[in-house]
């Protein structure tokens, strides 16, 4: 399954990242995750929200460049070696990772680990071979949300 | 539908004809002033060496800095006696550039106007409001004088304040304005102060824009506002004023009159014509002006030709709105620079938006070239790498024309300020440094 993350250009300046939170906020969308890579003079935020399709809309229309990009969104155990599991899969398979983050869905159960992935549909087989479940945009807003972890 | 029917619509070769008939006169006239008397004996010219259109690049340019050197009287082709008017050109430097004109003269330029006017669909039943500074300023008097000959009834309002001027529309039924963008766009508060809608409340239907250059998004709004149709024009004192060139009712470029104007477009570095419809700095050369004959003038102004034939039937060419001024030179490390060479790279990379910004600064005793640039919208799809890859694009083409490697830092769509006009898109953050 293929989830959706919206990614948001901007530049490095304050009170760009406010903007982006106070427009979700005013339309009602939920944020799951967030993470914001920087190159020196811009960067890119990352989202996972429960409506990804409204989410960009809003912000679009609100004059930001935001657009939809595909991201495989894993469910991996709560505990330790979970995550290891998951990425040396990916390191033997030469999947290269672009941009990573996770959060907690169940404290010591489950959890998401959300990749950005040069080839998704190869990546997504491998996983489904080894057994590991990707959530698609549904799903992701099906699960009860809690806090996030940044890597 | 046209003032002078033939003459509009005339055929190109004979267009030619006429260009290189008036061009033999013009030369053989200029070589009777100081200035050209001068140039020609330099460079082993002959007065009577004119025996095609290209033999004009045998002349050198005229640039402001050869009208200056000759201040007042160097270019002078008639007696003295012969002028019957002079103008400034807007600068406001100590020596302003001036110009003389004999009676025929401005007969030309007044017939030319009216051309124009003629054109945008102004009749003589018009009521003509000329809301420009008269004096030493070519917009006033030259338009001023256009009207008259067109036949309409015209109101030399000049620099009244805005709510006598907002009177006189209202009392004596105004149609046309001539007005600065400037000022069309208060008079809207003017209107609402008095209570007046002027969509509903007055006649007005046309306005020339002039004497400040203004973006396209600016003359929609005052066609808005106004209810009207607004004409942008372009012209400048060395070439008379006003009435160089003028936009028809199709408002697609704006036809530049090859009857009295010899254009040619040059690459401002290598100062060789470029292939036609190209950007380049216009150079003009007067074909009837017989008190002070300018030939291959060098504007500043960049633009581009547009061939392709008009809706209207006019032959003669149009030019686009004017991009940018050639005198925005930057000098970088010792290095000339065009910000319409970074344009040109830049619009050649996809992924760039529409708008760019030249910061320069200096650090020590270097000098840093930052260039901002909007990112497309569109090319966004959420990738960092992709935003760098961009970025190190533009930088790699930029330093291969530009020989410097500029910091080029990637903005949102729409954030930075739109360029207007002649206005640059250059800010220099370096103090004093050539003066
Ligand atoms: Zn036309």
């Amino acid at each position: 399954m293929i989830a959706y993350q919206i990614s948001v250009f901007a530049e490095n300046k304050p009170g760009r990242l406010a903007k982006v939170t106070a427009i979700l906020a005013k339309a009602k969308i939920n944020i799951r995750a967030i993470t914001i890579s920087t190159s020196d003079e811009f960067g890119v935020i990352n989202l996972l929200v429960d409506d990804p399709e409204q989410g960009q809309k809003v912000l679009a229309k609100e004059g930001l460049t935001a657009s939809l990009k595909e991201v495989l969104a894993i469910l991996i155990e709560d505990r330790p070696g979970g995550l290891d599991k998951l990425v040396q899969l990916l390191a033997r398979e030469n999947v290269n990772v672009e941009n990573a983050y996770g959060f907690v869905l169940e404290s010591w159960k489950r959890a998401v680990f959300v990749i950005e992935v040069d080839q998704i549909q190869r990546a997504q087989e491998i996983l489904k071979e080894d057994g590991f479940e990707t959530l698609n945009a549904e799903e992701l807003s099906a699960v009860e949300p809690f806090h996030y972890m940044k890597y | 539908m046209y003032w002078e029917k033939e003459i509009e619509t005339i055929p190109h070769d004979k267009l030619k004809v006429l260009q290189l008939e008036r061009l033999k006169k013009t030369v053989r006239s200029a070589s009777t002033s100081d200035f050209y008397g001068k140039l020609f004996k330099n460079i082993g010219f002959k007065p009577d060496g004119i025996s095609s259109l290209k033999d004009i690049e045998n002349i050198p340019f005229t640039t402001c800095d050869d009208l200056r050197d000759c201040w007042p009287y160097g270019l002078i082709a008639v007696s003295r006696d012969e002028l019957i008017r002079m103008h400034f050109s807007s600068e406001t430097t100590e020596r302003a550039l001036v110009i003389f004109h004999t009676a025929a003269d401005v007969n030309a330029w007044t017939n030319l106007m009216a051309r124009s006017m003629y054109m945008t669909g102004m009749r003589k039943s018009d009521v003509f409001q000329n809301m420009m500074t008269y004096g030493l300023f070519t917009g006033g008097l030259g338009f001023h004088y256009g009207a008259e000959r067109l036949g309409a009834l015209v109101i030399p309002a000049g620099s009244e304040n805005s709510r006598r001027q907002i009177q006189l529309m209202k009392n004596f039924g105004t149609t046309v304005l001539h007005i600065s963008p400037s000022h069309a766009l208060h008079l809207s508060g003017v209107f609402k102060e008095v209570d007046m809608d002027p969509r509903k409340d007055t006649e007005l239907k046309t306005a020339f824009l002039g004497s400040e250059p203004h973006s396209e998004e600016t003359r929609k709004q005052i066609e808005e506002i106004l209810g009207i149709k607004a004409f942008n024009s372009y012209g400048l004192s060395e070439m008379n004023g006003p009435g160089v060139s003028f936009e028809c009712q199709f408002q697609q470029g704006m036809h530049i009159w090859e009857d009295n104007y010899l254009v040619e477009v040059i690459d401002p570095e290598t100062l060789e014509p470029v292939p036609e419809g190209t950007m380049g700095e216009l150079v003009l050369t007067t074909l009837v002006r017989q008190g002070m004959p300018i030939l291959r003038y060098r504007t500043r102004d960049l633009t581009r030709m547009i061939t392709e034939p008009c809706e209207c039937g006019r032959t003669h060419r149009r030019i686009e709105r004017i991009k940018g001024r050639t005198d925005d030179t930057m000098i970088i490390k010792g290095i000339n620079i065009f910000p319409i060479q970074i344009e040109k790279k830049l619009n050649n990379i996809p992924g760039v938006g529409n708008n760019f910004l030249i910061i320069l600064e200096r650090e020590g005793l270097n000098d840093d070239i930052i260039i901002k640039v909007e990112v497309q919208k569109e090319f966004f799809t959420g990738d960092l790498k992709q935003l760098e890859n961009l970025r190190s694009r533009i930088s790699d083409a930029l330093k291969a024309d530009i020989l410097i490697t500029p910091r080029v830092k990637l903005v949102e769509p729409n954030s930075l300020p739109k360029p207007e006009g002649k206005t640059g898109r250059v800010i220099d953050n370096r103090k004093n440094l050539y003066g």
